[in-house]
């Protein structure tokens, strides 16, 4: 089943495009890895599938349902905004730095959209958070505030409160990005857990060694407009296009 | 006059100072929030009239502010009010400059959130009512505390400021009694008043942040 369809994305920054036609499928239990050079609209296309930004023209359709088309003047289209609040649900996004919140506990930041959003009860809240806290290896921080913990227990806990509202699909803005060297293994663990679990995600990254690992699809962005996507061995090892392989050169050493 | 009856007649001026100075925070406080509101709306005319009474209320003296919310019914529209409205005048007005000093405090608060957490909020689907009530608010009143402390103890002197509109609090008595008996002690007297009553304010925003500054 397609979880995601992105057709023909346009996105402006004043007279800057940023997204020239960007066009994407995901399928259930996909993982697919989005690389590109800084600047090249990476983020600005996960913002415009979650709802960050708005797109200019294009489709974005979730489970074939239809969260933006294209209308008569060319322009972008949003579904209703009963519609779009039921297709936003479908959706999960983790951040470069993580954007908990400051002033919830850990298990707060987990379950408060639970109870606030979803209206669930507080112990089926709670028992949802712990076990999502369990499996992030973070079973004794429950209680702790994010300033006490280290990047990656904050980037594991941001997961965790993404996970909890059950998304269909997951997205990562470089996970990996703020966090110290040393850090960034287990946040790969734990998403390479999630892609064995047949979690549909879509993570930017630079760490290309996970991409290849992890990823059943890469897409390389370059300047607003996928150049090159395949498998990761064809991608990464056997690019055709000469951005690709001066941008996969820049990793080599 | 005996000194016990001088206490007890400044006593009474205190419990005045301290009906003002409550008063005005219960109103100033949640109006403040109303006006910053206003102050930040997408509608230009809203935001600008909202601006301006920012201004006339931080660049014209609180004084002259009492005077015109006392005087101004019966001079402008010859409504007869009563001397009981003097407090009430006093709390107006009180409240009046107070949420326009709080508005530029919560505003600036306001602003000062990183939008990643407006965005978090967002993708987990809270609307914007929850954002604001649950997020974004809880850490806006932690960040400009030390702001509103600073409000809140020059509040306690500018009570007596309403001596301007003969409101009975403790300033207006110190001094009609100082003036009646030739005498300094009034005035020593309500300045220990003040200065306790500070200190129990001081005390009390202290034990606030203590309680607020359970994260970083
Ligand atoms: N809110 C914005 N306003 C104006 N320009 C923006 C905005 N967000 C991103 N851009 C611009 O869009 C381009 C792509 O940015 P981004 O999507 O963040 O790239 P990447 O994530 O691939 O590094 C950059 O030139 C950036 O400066
Ligand atoms: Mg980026």
């Amino acid at each position: 089943m397609k979880i995601l369809e992105i057709k023909n994305l346009r996105k402006s920054f004043d007279s800057l495009e940023v997204l020239s036609g960007v066009s994407l499928e995901v399928n259930e239990g996909q993982v697919v890895a989005v690389i590109g050079p800084s600047g090249s609209g990476k983020s600005t296309l996960l913002r415009c599938a979650t709802f960050l930004e708005t797109i200019d023209s294009g489709e974005l359709i979730y489970l074939g349902e239809k969260a933006a088309t294209t209308g008569p003047e060319g322009k972008a289209v949003y579904a209703h905004p009963a519609d779009l609040r039921r297709i936003r649900h479908y959706v999960g996004l983790v951040f470069q730095n993580f954007n908990l919140f400051p002033h919830f506990s850990v298990i707060k930041n987990v379950t408060d959209a639970l109870i606030t959003v979803q209206k669930k009860d507080r112990e089926e809240a709670l028992a949802i958070g712990r076990e999502l806290l369990a499996k992030m290896g973070l079973s004794d921080k429950e209680n702790a505030y994010p300033y006490q913990l280290s990047g990656g227990q904050q980037q594991r806990v941001s997961i965790a409160r993404a996970l909890a509202l059950k998304p269909k699909i997951l997205f990562f803005d470089e996970p990996t990005s703020a966090l110290d060297p040393e850090l960034t293994g287990e946040i790969l663990k734990v998403i390479r857990q999630l892609a064995e679990e047949k979690m549909t995600m879509v993570i930017v990254t630079h760490e290309m060694g996970f991409a290849r690992d992890v990823a059943d699809h890469v897409i390389f962005l370059n300047e607003g407009v996928i150049v090159e996507e395949g498998p990761p061995a064809a991608v990464l090892d056997n690019p055709q296009n000469e951005r690709t392989k001066a941008f996969l050169n820049r990793f080599e050493h | 006059m005996a000194f016990s009856l001088l206490v007890v007649k400044l006593a009474e001026g205190l419990l005045v100072a301290i009906a003002i100075f409550a008063l005005t925070l219960l109103f100033s406080l949640p109006l403040g929030l109303l006006v910053a509101f206003g102050r930040m709306s997408k509608n230009f005319l809203l935001r600008n009239i909202v601006k301006f009474y920012i201004s006339i209320m931080r660049g014209t003296p609180l004084v002259l502010q009492l005077m015109v919310v006392y005087f101004g019914p019966y001079y402008l529209f010859r409504i007869p009010l009563g001397y009981s409205y003097r407090f009430v005048a006093t709390i107006i007005g009180f409240s009046l400059n107070y949420a326009a000093y709080f508005a530029e405090i919560y505003r600036g608060g306001i602003l000062s959130m990183p939008a990643g957490q407006y965005e978090a909020a967002q993708v987990l689907g809270y609307n914007k009512t929850q954002t604001f009530v649950r997020i974004i608010f809880p850490q806006v009143v932690r960040r400009i505390l030390p702001a509103v402390t600073n409000e809140v103890i020059t509040l306690v002197k500018d009570t007596s400021l309403a001596f301007a509109i003969s409101v009975g609090e403790m300033f207006t008595t110190a001094k009609a009694i100082a003036a009646a008996q030739s005498n300094m002690l009034p005035f020593i007297v309500a300045g220990v008043f003040y200065y306790l009553f500070n200190s129990v304010v001081a005390f009390a925003t202290e034990a606030v942040e203590k309680r607020l500054s359970y994260y970083q």
